[in-house]
């Protein structure tokens, strides 16, 4: 199988503090990685490297064949969509606009194509019905499910979410995730920062432990949960279970 | 900076609204009862105004009043704006020479007041070999002074959008100047509009100092006419008034292009 993503020995840091040790990390087509941990482990600074949001200081990232450099960071972050956790959504732009944006100006498509590909993703969100409405008439988990339709009008190779659901209010929560869901399902390669962990069991094949800039364990999902093998995981599972709905 | 707007809160309903233009009538009585009780000369004040306004040419065959007065500003209105950009762009480059001449100019002409700036221009620099007209030395010194406020409103309204709206745009892999003419630009003019038209309606009143450079501009009229005939409150009521109603065309233009750049933020609660 191809590795769509290869991280060899990435390091970064914020001043002196140390966020990315010696990453390393090959990701397949169509594999679902949620990455846990507890906060300040690094977690959010893997997904802004993978798309070339951060520079990294040391390593080598390759997405989908190419080296991240300042000459390739255009075309990797092509086939690379980002959903953030305060969705970002461009607040004077209707729905419409906001996804018609890549589609006309990084994939160069005419208008009309870009329309009816702005109107696929949003039937694939269930949004189709407030295209013309501007984000801040949505709720905050429409307003991630635009965000989500928008990173997808790239038609990006592997999809990255930072924390899609914690800025959001509880009873909104499942409908963003439901739409992950049905993603995964699709075949789409992605990576997910999150703490719902139910939802990290049921999507993920894969769960990457990170604490303190390190890759601290791996695996399945039963294997982590079930089974974890550094008392840095036990403890942090012990803490987010406890109050997992 | 107080912005007197009477037309501005539209999402506040009717009541309020009749609320603010009959208070606005009733202080527009009461100031023209005590302008009454005055008792003006308006036979005289009839006779001068096409003068002030600008209606008819001076002497020497050029423009004169309130006309000057436009024609002022808003030339220097669009130099101050090229100027204010080019200075904000340096204010926020990485460039340490960039940062260093925009830092060095903003601070030198808003930390000097903009009369010695007229003088200086126009008195100083024929000495080192610059010889400017007293219109042109205007109009550098409106556009220099102005352009330094200007800059930090320009640069305070693009600091103030969230960083991870660029973040978005750059996730995107969207050309450069989509993100900064699509995504940022619209955003910041809507913060930049409000204090940027406050400084141009004040830039509409300092433009009268470019009369000490022999320029018949509209408070220059009203005070030569008022000396020679001692009509002084005639004189001083109309430019007053005259200020008074280009200041509100100003705020009125600007009301629209608030209104047009609170896309998406001013339809809040729609749903």
């Amino acid at each position: 199988m191809p590795e769509l993503i290869t991280l060899s020995r990435v390091n970064k840091w914020h001043g002196s503090t140390h966020v990315l040790r010696d990453v390393s990390l090959a990701v397949t087509t169509h594999e679902r990685i949620v990455i846990c941990g507890p906060s300040g482990s690094g977690k959010s600074t893997l997904l802004r490297c993978i798309n070339g949001l951060e520079p990294h200081q040391s390593g080598e990232i390759h997405i989908d064949g190419k080296l991240m450099a300042g000459a390739t960071r255009d075309a990797i972050r092509k086939e690379v969509g980002m959903v953030f956790q305060s969705f970002n959504l461009f607040p004077h732009m209707t729905v419409l606009e906001n996804l018609s944006l890549a589609p006309i100006w990084t994939r160069r498509m005419t208008r009309e194509e870009a329309r009816a590909t702005a109107f696929h993703y949003l039937e694939r969100v269930h949004l189709a019905k407030h295209a013309e409405k501007f984000p801040n008439q949505l709720s905050g988990g429409e307003q991630q499910r635009v965000a989500i339709a928008r990173a997808l009008c790239l038609n990006p190779k592997i999809m990255l979410f930072d924390e899609p659901t914690s800025a959001l209010d509880p009873e909104m929560i499942q409908e963003v995730l439901d739409i992950i869901i049905e993603l995964a399902e699709s075949g789409m390669t992605l990576l997910c920062v999150t703490h719902e962990m139910g939802f990290a069991r049921r999507v993920s094949n894969r769960i990457i432990f990170m604490d303190h800039g390190e890759i601290i364990e791996q695996g399945s999902p039963a294997q982590l949960f079930e089974r974890p093998e550094s008392p840095r995981l036990e403890a942090f599972l012990a803490r987010v279970m406890h109050g997992d709905r | 900076m107080a912005i007197e707007q009477p037309a501005l809160p539209t999402a506040m309903g009717a009541g309020f609204r009749r609320g603010v233009w009959l208070t606005w009538a009733t202080l527009l009585i009461l100031l023209a009862a005590a302008g009454y009780e005055l008792n003006l000369d308006f036979g005289y004040l009839s006779q001068k105004l096409p003068f002030l306004l600008g209606l008819k040419l001076a002497p020497d065959g050029f423009i004169q009043g309130a006309a000057l007065t436009i024609f002022v500003t808003s030339i220097s209105m669009i130099c101050a704006l090229g100027v204010a950009l080019i200075t904000a762009l340096g204010r926020m480059s990485r460039n340490p020479v960039a940062f260093a001449i925009a830092t060095f100019y903003a601070s030198l002409f808003r930390g000097t007041p903009l009369l010695v700036q007229v003088l200086i221009i126009y008195l100083a620099l024929p000495q080192i070999g610059v010889v400017l007209g007293g219109l042109s030395s205007g109009l550098i010194a409106l556009s220099l002074n102005y352009g330094a406020y200007l800059a930090e409103t320009i640069r305070s309204g693009v600091m103030a959008i969230p960083a991870g709206q660029r973040e978005a745009a750059m996730a995107l892999a969207l050309p450069r100047w989509v993100i900064t003419w699509k995504v940022m630009a619209p955003q910041a003019l809507r913060l930049i509009i409000p204090p940027a038209g406050a400084l141009f309606v004040s830039m509409l009143k300092d433009s009268s100092l470019v009369s000490i450079m022999g320029l018949w501009e509209l408070n220059f009229l009203a005070q030569s006419y008022a000396r020679t005939t001692y009509h002084y409150m005639e004189m001083l009521i109309a430019a007053a008034l005259i200020y008074w109603a280009l200041s509100i065309l100003f705020e009125l233009v600007q009301f629209r292009l608030e209104r047009r750049f609170a896309r998406g933020v001013a339809v809040a609660g729609g749903r």
